[in-house]
Order: C-alpha cells, then structure tokens, then sequence
C-alpha cells in the first residue's frame, strides 16, 4: 500500500483546514522534491479532528466519558470545531440530522463506549430509516480489553450493524484518517445513511502520521447516479402517452437536490403532484399543480387521484405501507415508473413495471431534455398542449377536491390543532424550518402547513420516533442561527427530550417550541377510540408539567394560549421574541386526525370524518 | 424453493455477521453455509443454502448487492449450475464384515473409507445433495455416530454472471469530498 505523509505539527497551529494538502498535492510536492519531511506522529485522536475538519466539518453534537476523554482534550484545543453538548446521547443524534437535513451536509455525532453509544442507537435508527447523511463517532474500550465485559463495554458495531449504512472498528491510528474519509464518502454518496466509527480508546492515544492512502478500498460500492438512458426513454415514452398521469415524490428528491428540476418536469407537462410526508416540500406546496400530501392521512383528492391513475411516476419514494394503503388495492390500472438511487427499494412492495436506478435530480434531468429534444411527441407538445391533453384528468381531480376538501369543525371555545396549524402557516408564510414530533400533531401539520420550498420540512417519517422534533429543530438552528425554525411537538413526545431545553439556551439558540397539548397520546388515543371501542388505555397525560415554568427553569421564555383568541397574539410574540421560547398551546383534546385510511382498507376507503 | 446463492464478498472482519443479518432479520433460515479465499485473498466467496419464494430472492439478492462490501452477489438456482455436497460421516463398524458391507454400500455411492478405528469407519463422499442423503439412509443401519456435511456450488461454463478475481481500487479523484457549502 502506498502511504503518502506530510507533517502536521506545524499546520494544527495554523486556523485553516483548507492548509492540508489533498493525497493529490502531497504527491505533487513529493514529485518535486522540494520537501523531504521525515513523517511526524500525531496522536490518534488529533488524526480524527483533522480528518474531521478536512471533510468540511464545522460543528460536532455529542457528549463526552471516559473512552472519548482523549479526543475532547483535543476537542477543548481545537478552535476550528464548535462542539455542542446535548443533554443526551439521543439528543446529539436527532440535533445532527436536524443539521443534516436542513443543510444537506452529513451531520456529526461524538458519544462515548456502552451507554452513551446505546443512547445514540435510537437516533442512529432514525437516521438510517429517513436516510439522512451521518458520521456517528462512538469511544471503544482498549483494543486488548475488546470481548472482556470491561467496564462500559459493548458491541457497538455489533448493535448497529443492522442500522446503519456501514460501521467500522478502527483497529489502529493509522488508518482512522482513511477510515473517516470512506465514511463521509459512504454517508454521503448513493442513498445517504448513517455510519459508525467505533474508536478504541488507545487507538486515540497511538501516534502515527497524518496520512492517507492513494486509493480508496471500496471495489463494492457503486452509487448509482446516472440512470440507463433508454429506461428513461421508455419512460417519458409512458408518461406523455398516458391520459391519468400522477408524480409520487419523495425524500429522494430532497436528498438530491431535484426540486427545481421536479418543478420544471410537472409544470413543462402539467402533471399533478403528490409528496410523501418525506417529500414535504420538494414542491412548492401552494402551487395549482400540488394535490397536497398521499398516504394515511393524506388529501381525498391525492389518493384518490393515484387510485385511479394509469401512470405513476414515483421518484425518491419508497412504496412506504403508510402510502399504499393494502397493497392489493393499490393503483389496480396503473404503470408505474420507479425512480430511485436504491436498487432495492424498487419493486420491493410494488412490482415496478419500468425500474429507473439513477439520482433523481440527474434522472429528471434527463427527462426534461429528452422532452425538449428527443422524444418527438413530448417536444411538438409544449406545455399549453399537455394541460389540454389531460384537461378531463385535472376536471376530474377537481371535482375530488371538491367533494372532500380539508375541512374542520371551527371552534371560538376551543383551538383547534388545524387553526393553530393555519396561523403557524399565516404568521410565517410557509418560509420557516418546521421540525415535528411524532402524533397528531406532525399529520395536521404536513396536512394545514404549505411549506413552500425543500429542507424545511424536517420530520421523523420511517421510524416515527418520538423526541425527534424538538431536538432536531435545535440541529437546524444552530446551522441556521438567523431563520426561523420552529419545533412543533406533541405533550407527549415534548417530554422525551425536553431536557435539550438546556442545550438550546446554554447555546443561545433562538428555537421556539409550540407544543401542541392535547394532554393526551393524542394518535394513540385516536386508534383507541377508533378500533378499540374508545377503550383509553395508557394514553392520559395525568402528571404533565406546567410547560411555561419548565421553560422559566431552564431560563427560557415560556407562554400559553388555552382560548382560540389569544393564539394569535401568543404566536406572533413567542416568534417574534429572542431566545428559546416555548409555546404551551391548549388545543381541543380529542380532535381526530381526517381523512384516515383504516389499517387494512385500500387508499379509495378512506374515512372522510 | 431451495436457494443456492453465491456471495463474493472482501475478506474482513465482520462483513460475514453483515451478510448473516440480512437473513436473519427477514426471519429466512441458512440451511448451509460455506466461505473460503477465492484466488485474490482480499476476496472471500460465500454460498448459502436458503429457502424462498422468487419475490424473496430478488430482494435479498438486492440487499446483498447493496452491502458495501459486497462485490456480487447471484442466485445460482435460476441458472445452469453445478452443486456438490461433501459428507464426512462416522459409522458403526465393529465386525470385519460391518466393515466390509459399509466399504462396499460406500463405493456403489462413490463414496470411501478414509479413517477407521476398532469399532467404526469414516465414510467420505463428494456427490449431489440428493445423493448424499441416500448414502446416509442406506448407511443409518449401521448406526451413524456424527455427519459432517457441507455444499459448494459454481455456474456451469461458460458463466453469465458477473466474475470478479481482482479487487480494482478506487482512486482520490472518483470520491467525491464533502466540502462545505
Ligand atoms: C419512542 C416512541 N414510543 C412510542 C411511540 C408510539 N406513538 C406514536 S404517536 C404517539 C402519541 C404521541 O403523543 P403526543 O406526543 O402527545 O402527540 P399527539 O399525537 O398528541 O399529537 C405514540 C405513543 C412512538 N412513535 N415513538
Ligand atoms: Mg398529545
């Protein structure tokens, strides 16, 4: 294996990482002779922050203990990483895929052996299910204490082996800075994912050259960016030719960076749009071509619209139970086109009849100029044409929408979770960072709340978590100190992680919470009295704590509204307010969430009311 | 349906664990299991004795593909084929023409004696799964003490799956670095 080394002593003193010199550069000074540097050893743990800080990191969540002492000793000299204590090891890892998400960079974890890496799992979890881009950083026991029991040891890889996109157990220093590099390559590339790095803590003491190899050692990995050309020919063949067509988007488009050129496909062929939950926001969601979200509790007019279509277009989605309803009844006469970076997503719960593996961005590109110059069809039919051509289509949609549009019970005792859903959306234009919880609360906001563009909408949609939201809008904001980002929790799942209360302020954080207080496990509860006979079973919230004070413990600004008439104003102040604000929103307490599909019933069986 | 899959996979510490848990999660069973160096030591193959349904396959198939380190991964079932069980078994044979009788019912199997000690011999086939089990029938009078067997399988030439004898190394210029925004 060729090593390529260059001292470091001298560039850890200097404040910009830009300074270390790619494999490439090294060889180029190597070449030239002009340096012959006998190679100097850095510790391990001073490997890893300037592996770290090569990548492009600027911010590490975590928490510290004994098998990860050594590294924030380096953590504590380092003036180029801000590092943020969470209050737990969930917190850390839901605030990194807040950053994640809402940046689009892959977000950092630091945790130490045992507890602190099984506090980490549930969010490593979560990050594997929503495919969200992490590098996870656990402390080891001493490499000759492995498989002892020693004291806070565990299988780290082991445990997270099935939850992650890949894992390592660093076995020396002088691999961890090729270690980290693979990894940010794994995490990022491809369908993004979560990966581990479990570090033994002598490892991070060891000393060897700063060096990386020549080659990267992945021969198996192949991300899949540009889809085969005459699949997409087919492809757009299908969609122009089809009379009921339907776009089903996804996550993946997000992840991809595709919304402009999603925006351009449905307009350029007047196609009807529909987002996951995942997709929220990978079209804009006010436009007259979005038909609001599909699935569970989706719009009338969406799902009945993929019911009856004869040509689904699905791209960066995952075919998710929560979408299709009963599998047997879903979408009986159409073709459905699969886009997707994950070969095994495709036809894994619904037989694609034309599978496109590429990118979703590159893939609609290469759509949109095979419309405007390939497929002759497509190309004589501008887009005036196409919205002619499918005019009954859109009628028929309408008419759906008409029927069944979103609509509750207004109330002036009461505030109702859809009016506070509305007024979130009036008093700020759709222009905010939303991160949900897992409930109601996260249905009625992707149901009432317009999110205008990607990244905005950050939720917990494969492994519905509860305790991610407020977490992970604290990850958003501190990537964006300046917008506005809200957590929108349930009482509920509020209480998971309520602690990171103490992170957002010790940070001075603008984050604002409104808690959405049912005083109920309000989903829970609704399936109880949906399917169980209104039999409650533990979903009570007897026992909750006065929001505001909690909030006035940890420094913050706590407010109330219990009557629809002060909501607004309790709103505009609490956003408008600096600092960490929680808003203790009273809402009406059993509130069911409509449309519903009932487990078991196909997409056109929804329950309107 | 019976499955044999074949696995190329680099050989290291716990890729074999990564590519086990994909069938265990799914709740499917390895009915055999067999991994050794290939001609590259950096490469392991595996083959795997499953059972499942073609929908079930496809999608393993898949997972397997998806692992990062693994370089291929094919359903030998669906093609043309060549599959050997080897059998290593122990049998109860203490009189001469004990020994007689299990040296000739090993030979009708192609099979042979290759230890013996002064009540039993150790009987060694190479054949057919199908075949192996009828060696153990005919030879379970006898009384079999312990069997040892396991399944090796190789497309049939010329191979129309993918073949990978050499690891090609990615260089710098094909990864693509996280730089900030
Ligand atoms: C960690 C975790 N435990 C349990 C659940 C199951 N669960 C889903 S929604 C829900 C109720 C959430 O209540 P709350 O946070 O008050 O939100 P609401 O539904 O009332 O809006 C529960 C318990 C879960 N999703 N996550
Ligand atoms: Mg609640």
């Amino acid at each position: 294996m060729a090593v390529l080394v260059f001292g470091v002593e001298n560039m850890i003193s200097t404040a910009i990482s830009e300074l270390i010199p790619t494999p490439t550069e090294v060889r180029e000074v190597q070449r030239q002779g002009q340096q012959e540097e006998i190679p100097q050893e850095i510790s391990g743990a001073q490997i890893l922050l300037e592996a770290l800080l090569r990548e492009g990191v600027d911010t590490i969540f975590g928490y510290p203990g004994g098998a990860v002492l050594h590294i924030y000793n380096e953590l504590a000299r380092n003036q180029r990483l801000r590092h943020i204590l969470a209050r737990h090891e969930q917190g850390a890892v839901h605030m990194a895929e807040g950053y994640a998400k809402a940046t689009g960079r892959v977000g950092i974890v630091l945790v130490t052996s045992g507890p602190g890496a099984t506090n980490a799992v549930t969010g490593i979890a979560n990050a594997f299910m929503d495919s969200t881009p992490l590098v996870i950083i656990t402390g080891q026991v001493p490499r000759k204490m492995l498989g002892s029991d020693a004291f806070q040891e565990i299988d780290t890889v082991g445990i997270t082996r099935p939850c992650t996109k890949y894992n390592y157990l660093v076995q020396n220093a002088g691999e961890l800075a090729d270690v980290v590099r693979e990894a940010f390559h794994i995490a990022s590339t491809g369908r993004p994912g979560p990966v581990v790095i479990d570090i033994p803590k002598d490892v991070t003491a060891e000393r060897a050259p700063l060096c990386y190899s020549e080659t990267v050692n992945l021969p198996g990995y192949r991300p899949n960016r540009r889809a085969n050309q005459q699949q997409v020919e087919q492809a757009v063949e299908k969609i122009v030719n089809a009379r009921r067509p339907i776009l089903y988007v996804g996550g993946g488009v997000i992840h991809a960076n595709g919304s402009d050129e999603l925006l351009q496909l449905a307009k350029r062929l007047h196609l009807p749009v529909t987002p996951t939950l995942m997709g929220l926001g990978c079209f804009p969601s006010g436009h007259p071509l979005s038909l609001g979200m599909l699935g569970m509790h989706g719009t009338y007019w969406a799902n009945m619209a993929i019911s009856e279509s004869d040509l689904i277009l699905a791209i960066g989605v995952r075919f998710d139970d929560r979408v299709t309803g009963a599998l047997e009844k879903f979408a009986p006469q159409a073709q459905i086109i699969h886009v997707d970076i994950d070969p095994s997503s495709v036809s894994k719960n619904v037989r694609a009849h034309l599978p496109v593996v590429g990118d979703a961005k590159s893939v609609m590109q290469q759509m949109l100029d095979l419309i405007e110059c390939g497929n002759p069809v497509a190309t004589a039919r501008g887009s005036d044409k196409s919205a002619k051509k499918l005019a009954s289509w859109w009628q028929q949609i309408e008419e759906w929408k008409e029927f069944a549009p979103l609509t509750y019970e207004k109330s002036d005792v009461e505030i109702k979770p859809q009016f506070l859903c509305e007024e979130l959306y009036r008093l700020t234009g759709g222009d905010a960072i939303i991160a949900t919880d897992v409930g109601q609360h996260q249905m009625w906001l992707a149901q009432y709340y317009g999110f205008n563009g990607p990244r905005q909408s950050i939720t917990s949609g494969g492994l519905g978590t509860m305790g991610f939201g407020f977490p992970a809008a604290l990850g958003a904001q501190l990537a964006f100190p300046d917008r506005q980002v809200v957590a929108f929790v349930g009482d509920g799942g509020f209480q998971m992680t309520a602690q990171e209360l103490a992170t957002a302020v010790q940070y001075r954080t603008n984050t604002k919470i409104i808690v959405m207080n049912n005083n109920y496990l309000g989903m829970v509860r609704q399936w109880q009295e949906l399917f169980y006979d209104g039999n409650y079973s533990a979903v009570g919230m007897q026992g909750t704590p006065d929001f505001v004070r909690l909030a006035e413990a940890y420094g913050a600004v706590g407010l109330r509204a219990t009557k629809p008439r002060e909501l607004s104003a309790v709103l505009e102040h609490g956003l408008s307010t600096r600092g960490v604000v929680v808003m203790d929103i009273v809402v009406s307490a059993e509130e069911n969430v409509y449309p519903m599909i009932p487990p078991g019933a196909g997409l056109k069986e929804m329950v309107l009311r | 349906m019976r499955r044999t899959l074949a696995i190329l996979v680099e050989n290291r510490t716990g890729e074999l664990a990564r590519i086990v848990g994909l069938f265990s999660a799914r709740g499917y069973n390895i009915e055999n299991l067999s991994v050794a160096e290939t001609l590259d030591p950096g490469i392991s193959r595996v083959t795997l004795v499953t059972n499942g349904d073609d929908a079930m396959a496809e999608q393993i198939i898949k997972q397997l593909e998806k692992q990062i380190r693994v370089l291929s991964a094919t359903d030998l079932t669906v093609i043309d084929h060549i599959e050997r069980e080897m059998v290593l078994v122990h049998v109860n044979a203490e009189a001469e023409n004990a020994r007689l009788e299990v040296t000739k019912l090993a030979s009708i199997f192609d099979a042979k004696v290759i230890d013996k000690s002064e009540d039993g011999v150790t009987v060694e086939a190479v054949a057919e799964g199908h075949k192996v089990d009828a060696l153990l029938r005919s030879l379970q009078p006898f009384g079999i003490r312990e069997v040892a067997r396991g399944r090796l399988a190789i497309g049939r030439l010329p191979v129309s799956y993918p073949q990978i004898t050499q690891i090609t190394e990615t260089t710098e210029s094909q990864l693509k670095i996280v730089v900030p925004v």
